[in-house]
């Protein structure tokens, strides 16, 4: 029940965590863009031209992942300049007022909350609206997750988490990791000393051996 | 490695442009600056990876005791091991420091424990194992034992031995 290992968390608010793999991964998700002025022998590895010399022309759109996004934005907007993913636009913004619970969140990109919070970053007029927006669904969608969570005991929850983005699956893990130690206290279980759960996982998986 | 031949190649590229740029021409600035970024987000994968086998490592030591098994040392790199090794030197210094003469063992008694002596059930063979007071127990597979606790509760978090309670 106790675990030894703590991997980093993800950062809060507008700052990502250096170390966090799981903001690394967030990170990763593409951003719509459009280059603001014409970029040199960029094309081919951004997957639009032929050779290695050609050049973006001015104008033209892109699909970048948010940490290039990040590092090419400028104040003064010389290179890049961002669009908002359409699920944080206008016409997402009123589902999610309507009613939240039923949205997929999942699969509309399973970094919803932390990709948004660094959406926050690049200067865009609609901003306010989408801090509140987050916001809200969070609020609405956090009263299921808790019912479900501590609810479903040594049942299969893959039905109840497919729906979730992943700050949320961690919420529901966190909490069905309490419900089951409550469990075991009542059960007269918590003074059982129990094999560490790395040991176990050690256990299963076979060595292979790694070449280089 | 392949990241590091990675990284060098391209910072040898930016270096290339860079001394171009010098020289006038201005609008290579953004090939420099996205050829940065990449070199950034190399570093920050890599080091994110290292740390996290750092921590993995860290809870190694408090999972399987001083000594580690063969399989896991051999896919550690040398500098991890001497990593462990300090770690190691460093949480003995700190249990011998606090409470009295003797130091306190932290990696005992994880749980509250209710009772001096428990009953285990061995799971795996595992040979012959001697208490206090000069007897061996043999561990073979399905033997159950009336044992002290400080003495199994490794084995029963390495999984050889079962704690059972009536």
């Amino acid at each position: 029940m106790c675990e030894a290992y703590f991997p980093v968390d993800p950062g809060l608010g507008l700052e990502e965590n250096f170390l966090s793999l799981d903001d690394i991964l967030m990170s990763q998700e593409k951003l719509p863009g459009r280059a603001e002025s014409a970029l040199p022998r960029l094309a081919f590895v951004l997957g639009q031209g032929v050779g290695t010399g050609d050049s973006i022309p001015e104008g033209s759109k892109l699909e970048i992942p948010l940490w290039l996004a990040k590092g090419l934005h400028d104040s003064k907007r010389r290179i890049i300049s961002v669009e908002l993913p359409k699920i944080y636009k206008e016409a997402w913004r009123t589902v999610f007022s309507a009613d939240a619970n039923v949205v997929d969140l999942h699969k509309m990109g399973p970094y919803y909350y932390g990709f948004g919070s660094q959406l926050l970053n690049f200067d865009n007029p609609e901003n306010p609206e989408i801090a509140q927006t987050i916001l809200q669904t969070f609020i609405s969608r956090f009263r299921r997750i808790m019912d479900s969570s501590q609810n479903a005991y040594n049942e299969d929850t893959s039905a109840l988490v497919v729906r979730l983005d992943e700050l949320e699956r961690a919420l529901f893990r966190a909490g069905q990791k309490g419900l089951i130690d409550f469990q075991c206290w009542e059960k007269g279980q918590a003074s059982q000393i129990t094999m560490s759960s790395m040991v176990q996982n050690y256990g299963k998986r076979k060595f292979t051996d790694m070449d280089g | 490695r392949q990241v590091l031949e990675e990284m060098r190649a391209l910072y040898e590229r930016n270096q290339a442009d860079v001394s171009e740029a010098k020289s006038g021409r201005t609008d290579l600035i953004f090939l420099i600056r996205f050829r940065h970024c990449c070199l950034l987000r190399n570093q920050r994968c890599v080091l994110a990876y290292l740390y996290d086998r750092l921590l993995r490592i860290r809870a190694l030591r408090w999972e399987y005791g001083s000594v580690l098994p063969t399989t896991i040392q051999f896919h550690m790199s040398a500098e991890e091991v001497e990593w462990f090794n300090q770690y190691k030197k460093s949480l003995a210094t700190y249990m011998r420091s606090v409470g009295g003469e003797e130091g306190l063992d932290l990696t005992q008694d994880i749980k509250p424990p209710k009772s001096l002596y428990i009953e285990v059930r061995c799971l795996r063979d595992y040979g012959e194992f001697e208490i206090d007071d000069g007897t061996t127990i043999l561990l073979k597979k399905n033997s159950q034992h009336f044992l002290p606790r400080w003495k199994c509760e490794q084995l029963i978090r390495q999984g050889v031995l079962e704690h059972i309670l009536s």
